[in-house]
């Protein structure tokens, strides 16, 4: 009996005082891994403030538009581009980029898609009314002025 | 079983894990950034039918409140230069509500027509200070109708499953509860395209 006894002796339970720990690091890194940005986005991107904002019920039919100038200028020039998932397009390839994100959507969610602008605050309106007419176009007419709320001074 | 024979504690040293944790706490906590999907909804005109010309605008004057933008951010509303845009929303809720009272101004809220017009020129800032501004007028003026403050009534547009009450009250401000289905009280904000021409 005495020689089973001695087997037993270093102590086989498991330190459980770093277990919360661990959980919890898990925890984070699913929390931040289901967040991440699918698109690098290679336009500046400063976003005018506004007040009356409303919130997008259904993400899933949102696509988004970035209007800005290009980061890299020595690549790309310095006048605002579009850019559209990672490619910086023209304003006439709109058409057929909408048509591609509706094929994507649910045939019943289709005229629903939501168009996201997200223009840098210093783009003219030039570019926006042609990226507008494109939409038109396209019948992709509900569209959002992406703006972070305005705080009052 | 040649493990168990071993001498000395099993555990590993776990002082340091909640430093380890933190750290990766405060990792993420400053990289996250929280996608924002918040802004100004709009709905934009159906595309132009080529064969047939626009309809010739058979509003009176007075019902149509202009503001003109040039391509150096200055305005020009119902005729007259305006350094501030901030009173754009007073003037827009003078304007629909007037019920024709000032003859210079709208006859009813049924007729009136904020009109919008940029050039190519303007800044993207400034229309989005404007819209915003035109927003909120009517925001305020829906608001008052069902007897809430402009930010209650864009809370209570923004509500995505409403109940009946809430449906009503917000048919209510937007005066869509006529007996023949008639919007009373529409939000009429037409944005023209920009004009090309400089200066």
């Amino acid at each position: 009996m005495s020689k089973f006894r001695k087997k037993a002796k270093p102590s086989a339970d498991i330190p459980t005082a770093s277990l919360p720990d661990i959980i919890f690091m898990l925890l984070f890194f699913f929390m931040v891994t289901t967040v991440l940005r699918e698109t690098e986005i290679m336009v500046n991107q400063v976003l005018p403030r506004a007040t009356q904002l409303s919130k997008l019920q259904k993400k899933s039919l949102v696509s988004h538009i970035y209007i800005g100038k290009p980061k890299v200028t020595s690549k790309y020039g310095s006048e605002p581009k579009i850019q559209v998932d990672d490619v910086l397009i023209e304003p006439k390839d709109i058409v057929l980029w909408v048509q591609r994100k509706k094929d994507e959507l649910d045939e019943v969610e289709r005229d629903q898609i939501t168009i996201s602008l997200k223009i840098d605050h210093q783009a003219k309106m030039g570019i926006v009314s042609d990226v507008q007419q494109q939409l038109r176009e396209a019948n992709a007419r509900k569209i959002m002025y992406a703006t972070p709320e305005l705080v009052d001074e | 079983m040649a493990r168990s024979t071993l001498r000395g504690k099993n555990e590993i040293n776990a002082g340091s894990m909640a430093d380890i944790a933190f750290l990766l706490l405060i990792f993420f906590l400053v990289t996250t950034t929280f996608p924002n999907d918040r802004g100004i909804l709009f709905t934009l005109p159906p595309k132009a039918d080529p064969n047939r010309p626009p309809p010739d605008v058979t509003k009176n004057e007075r019902n149509i409140f202009k503001i003109l933008v040039n391509s150096a951010d200055l305005l020009l509303v119902e005729n007259e230069p305006l350094a501030d845009v901030s009173l754009i929303k007073d003037m827009v809720k003078e304007f629909v509500l007037n019920n024709g009272r000032n003859p210079t101004l709208s006859d009813s809220p049924e007729e009136a027509v904020v009109s919008f017009k940029t050039n190519r020129g303007s800044s993207y800032k400034i229309f989005i200070d404007i819209l915003d501004q035109l927003d909120g007028a009517y925001n305020e003026m829906y608001g008052e109708r069902v007897g809430m403050t402009g930010t209650e009534f864009r809370a209570l547009r923004n509500t995505p499953n409403k109940t009946p009450e809430q449906r009503r009250r917000y048919n209510k401000a937007r005066g869509k509860d006529g007996p023949d289905g008639k919007v009373t009280f529409p939000k009429n904000i037409s944005i023209a395209e920009p004009s090309k021409v400089g200066s």
